[in-house]
C-alpha cells in the first residue's frame, strides 16, 4: 500500500496522580479537550451532565468519569486509560484516583508509566499524598518525574508560591533517586501552560505540560541491557513444508539480541546460539524490546513456556530464594507461613512466603524492621522460599524482568506486585 | 526516529501479538470472537502474524444475529478459508426460534447476542475468549482490563477485576469462569485504521463509501431489509455512505461519506468530529450507561 502516508510516532505511557481536590480529572480533561482528542458527541453528552449538575460552563473533570458506580458517588474507583495524540506522538494515560486507600492503584498504573504526572494544589503545595505518589512512582522505576502545579490562578500566578513548591519538591525527588523533574506552573480549569502557553507566567520559560510530554525522552536504550527473552509458546507448524520447524516465540523484555548470539536458557543453565530471528514480518538479523519475535537456537534443547533465554555471559542466577518488595494489593493480608503462587516473566511457580522483613512507610519515605502482616495498600519487604528455581533481576536495574506477582494459589486472584531486589544490595 | 525505537504501530501490534501468545500458552480452550467488523479483522491478521509459520491454534466463534450485511457474511466466510480456521457460530435466530429469546420491540438483535455467547462458551468449554474491544471507544471500556475475569454467568464486576501491572496478565481462574481478552485495548480508531493500511488488510465492502438504500432514523442511516426497517413514516432514499462500526443492520447506522479507499478513510477519520459509536450505534444511545450494562451481564 502506497497511497497512504502513515505517520510514525512514538509512544510515551504515562501516569497521572493527585489527591481528591488537585483538579486531577479537569486537568486530563483539559489535555484531552485541548488536543482535540474529544469529539463533539462526548463533549456535548458533557455540557448536558454539567448543566443538569448547575453548573454553568462544562465540567471537563465529567470527561473521565466512568462507571455509573463513580458517578453516583463521585469518585474514581480505579485505574482508567485515556488515549491522545498529537503529529509526533501517541500517549496512553494511565488515570489514577489519589485517595490515600488507592495505593494499589497508583503502583498499577506506575508499573508500565515512563512518565508520572503528580499534581499539587498551589495553594496547599506538598502535602502527604504528594509525597506518597512520587514515592509510588520511584518504587515502581518510573525515571521521569513531572510536577504539575495546579490552581495557579488562585495564587495569583505568583512565582515565590512556584518555587517555593518546586524547591520542596526537588528534595523529596533527591531523596528518591529520581533525576529527571521538570515542575510546570499551570492552571487546568483556565487551560494556562498545559498546552497552550500562558500569558500570566511571563517568569516561567520552560515548556508547557504537553510540550514536555512531547519531548521526554521514550523507551530505553537496548544496548545497555543485557538480552531478556522469556519464552511464551513454542511454534511447531504441522505442514510438512516446515517439518523441523521449532521456534520459541515471545517477546524481547530487556536487550538486544543478535542472530548468531550465545545465549543461556534458564533455569536450566544450557547454552546455545541465536540461529535465527523471526520477525513479524519476516527473518530479522537483530531484535529489541519490546519487539515480538520468535527465536530459533542451534541446539536441539528441551525448552518450554516459564523458561528464560538471556544473554550468556549476563544472566541471573536461578535461585530457589526471592527478596523482594512488596505492595499488597487484594484483601487478602500476607504473612509469614502464607502459600502462594509466583509469577515471574512467563513462569508460575508455587511458593511460600518465608519472612516479612520490612515495611515501608510511603509517606516518610523511611523503611523499618517489620514481621508483621501486610495489609492492602502496604509495601513491605518479603523473603519467598520458591518450589522451583526463578531467574530474577533487580527491579531497579531490569524492570520487566524484575518484576512478579503473588497469586492466590487457590483462586488465582492477584494478591501483591512485588520487585526483586538484588541480595547484594539488600537494605530492608 | 532514533535507532531501537519502535512507532506506536509497531508497539501496539508487538504488545497485541505478546497477548494473543500469553493466551495460547496459558489456556486449554481460547476461542475468538469474529464479526467481520473491522477490530475482529484485525485481531485475526495479528492471530495468523502471532503464530506463523503455526497455524492459528484456536477457532473463531460468530455470534449471528440474523441480521447480516450480505457484504459481511461472504467475507467472513472468504476470510475462514483463507486463514484455514474453523469457524463455530451461534445464532441468535436458533435461540429465538426455540423460544428461549423473545424478539425486542424496537426489533435490534444486539443485546440479544449475549445469551447465545454465553451459552456457546459454555458449551463449548471456552476459557479464553478474545474480543476487539478498545479502551478508547466508549467511558465503561476504559477501565476495562486486557484480562477480564467472568464469573460462572459470565458477568463482568468492575470492583472484582484484578489490578494488571507491567505485561503480567494474569489468567487464572476457577473451573466454570472464563477470561475475555482484549489484545486491542490500547489502540486508537485511527491506529486501526493506520493499520489496516500498512497491512494492506482486505475489509467488507461496505466500510467504503457506496451508494445504498437507507432511511433516516435517529439520526443515523439505516439500511432497508427484512428485519423490519423502515416503518410507514420512514421514507428510503438512496444515498453514498459507509459504516464506521459493523453490527447488527437494526442499529448500525452508515455515515454519509466519500471515503473510497483507507487512504480517505483515514483522513476522514481524522477530521471526524463524532465517535464512532455515538454516530453509528443506537444501542449505545439507550442511556448514559448502556455500556457498563450490557458488560456487566456478559456483552463483548
Amino acid at each position: 500500500m502506497t497511497t497512504t502516508e502513515t505517520t510514525t510516532r512514538e509512544l510515551l505511557r504515562f501516569a497521572t496522580a493527585g489527591s481528591v481536590d488537585d483538579g486531577k480529572s479537569t486537568l486530563v480533561g483539559r489535555l484531552l479537550h485541548d488536543t482535540k482528542s474529544v469529539l463533539a458527541d462526548t463533549l456535548a453528552a458533557v455540557e448536558r451532565a454539567s448543566r443538569a449538575k448547575g453548573l454553568e460552563a462544562a465540567d471537563l473533570a465529567l470527561l473521565t468519569d466512568g462507571l455509573r458506580a463513580e458517578r453516583e458517588q463521585g469518585i474514581t474507583i480505579d485505574v482508567a486509560y485515556r488515549y491522545f495524540s498529537t503529529l509526533n506522538r501517541s500517549f496512553i494515560l494511565a488515570d489514577t484516583p489519589g485517595h490515600v486507600e488507592y495505593t494499589r492503584n497508583m503502583v498499577t498504573g506506575a508499573s508500565t508509566a515512563e512518565l508520572a504526572l503528580v499534581l499539587v494544589d498551589a495553594r496547599h503545595g506538598i502535602v502527604e499524598q504528594t509525597r506518597r505518589h512520587a514515592a509510588a512512582a520511584a518504587l515502581l522505576g518510573v525515571r521521569h518525574l513531572a510536577l504539575a502545579v495546579n490552581k495557579m490562578d488562585l495564587v495569583d500566578f505568583d512565582e515565590g508560591v512556584f518555587d517555593s513548591i518546586c524547591a520542596e519538591f526537588d528534595e523529596i525527588a533527591k531523596s528518591l533517586g529520581v533525576d529527571d523533574v521538570v515542575a510546570i506552573p499551570l492552571s487546568a480549569l483556565q487551560g494556562d501552560n498545559v498546552v497552550a502557553r500562558s500569558s500570566h507566567t511571563p517568569w516561567y520559560s520552560g515548556p508547557t505540560l504537553l510540550e514536555h510530554l512531547e519531548a521526554v525522552p521514550v523507551g530505553e536504550n537496548p544496548e545497555l541491557s543485557p538480552l531478556r527473552f522469556p519464552v511464551q509458546y513454542v511454534l511447531r507448524p504441522r505442514d510438512d513444508e516446515f517439518h523441523d520447524h521449532r521456534s520459541y516465540a515471545g517477546r524481547v523484555a530487556h536487550g538486544l539480541v543478535r542472530v548468531g548470539d550465545t545465549v543461556t536458557v534458564l533455569p536450566s543453565g544450557r547454552i546455545t546460539t541465536v540461529a535465527a530471528i523471526d520477525g513479524l514480518d519476516g527473518p530479522l538479523d537483530f531484535a529489541f524490546a519490546p519487539q515480538s519475535v520468535a527465536l530459533r537456537l542451534a541446539d536441539d534443547i528441551d525448552i518450554s513456556r516459564g523458561d528464560l533465554i538471556a544473554a550468556a555471559d549476563e544472566a541471573a542466577t536461578p535461585s530457589q530464594d526471592l527478596v523482594g518488595d512488596v505492595c499488597v494489593l487484594s484483601d487478602r493480608q500476607i504473612v509469614s507461613g502464607d502459600r502462594v503462587l509466583v509469577r515471574h516473566g512467563t513462569r508460575t511457580v508455587r511458593a511460600k512466603v518465608a519472612a516479612v522483613t520490612a515495611r515501608l512507610d510511603l509517606t516518610t519515605l523511611e523503611s523499618s524492621p517489620y514481621d508483621g502482616p501486610l495489609s492492602v495498600n502496604d509495601i513491605g519487604r518479603l523473603t519467598l522460599r520458591l518450589a522451583e528455581p526463578v531467574a530474577a533481576d533487580d527491579y531497579g536495574q531490569l524492570r520487566r524482568t524484575g518484576a512478579f506477582l503473588l497469586l492466590d494459589d487457590q483462586e488465582g486472584s492477584t494478591l501483591a506486585a512485588g520487585m526483586a531486589v538484588a541480595a547484594r544490595c539488600l537494605r530492608g | 526516529m532514533p535507532a531501537y525505537q519502535l512507532s506506536q504501530l509497531d508497539t501496539l501490534e508487538a504488545e497485541a501479538v505478546h497477548i494473543m501468545r500469553e493466551v495460547a500458552g496459558e489456556f486449554d480452550r481460547p476461542v475468538l470472537l469474529f464479526s467481520g467488523g473491522k477490530d475482529s479483522v484485525v485481531m485475526l491478521h495479528l492471530a495468523a502474524k502471532a503464530f506463523a509459520p503455526a497455524q492459528i491454534p484456536f477457532p473463531l466463534l460468530h455470534v449471528d444475529t440474523g441480521h447480516n450485511f450480505p457484504e459481511v457474511m461472504t467475507y467472513r466466510d472468504e476470510a475462514v478459508e483463507h486463514y484455514g480456521v474453523e469457524l463455530r457460530v451461534a445464532s441468535v435466530q436458533d435461540f429465538i426460534d426455540s423460544g428461549r429469546l423473545r424478539e425486542r420491540p424496537d426489533g435490534t438483535r444486539n443485546p440479544l447476542q449475549t445469551v447465545p455467547l454465553l451459552d456457546a462458551i459454555d458449551t463449548n468449554r471456552f476459557d479464553a475468549v478474545f474480543g476487539g474491544g478498545r479502551r478508547d471507544e466508549e467511558k465503561a471500556r476504559a477501565k476495562e482490563r486486557v484480562f477480564s475475569l467472568r464469573d460462572e454467568f459470565g458477568q463482568w464486576d468492575p470492583k472484582r477485576q484484578r489490578p494488571e501491572l507491567w505485561d503480567l496478565y494474569n489468567g487464572r481462574h476457577r473451573a466454570g469462569e472464563h477470561v475475555r481478552v482484549f489484545p486491542l485495548s490500547n489502540w486508537t480508531e485511527v491506529d486501526i485504521w493506520e493499520y489496516i493500511a500498512r497491512e494492506d488488510i482486505a475489509l467488507p465492502q461496505i466500510y467504503y463509501a457506496h451508494e445504498r438504500d437507507v432511511f433516516l432514523r435517529d439520526g443515523m442511516w439505516l439500511t432497508a431489509g427484512e428485519w423490519g426497517g423502515p416503518k410507514q413514516s420512514e421514507t428510503v432514499e438512496r444515498r453514498v455512505v459507509r459504516y464506521r462500526t459493523v453490527g447488527d443492520m437494526s442499529c448500525t447506522g452508515a455515515v454519509d461519506s466519500h471515503a473510497a479507499t483507507v487512504a480517505e478513510v483515514i483522513a476522514e477519520v481524522a477530521v471526524s468530529t463524532i465517535t464512532e459509536r455515538g454516530a453509528t450505534r443506537a444501542d449505545d444511545r439507550l442511556t448514559e450507561a448502556a455500556m457498563e450494562d450490557r458488560k456487566r451481564e456478559g456483552y463483548f
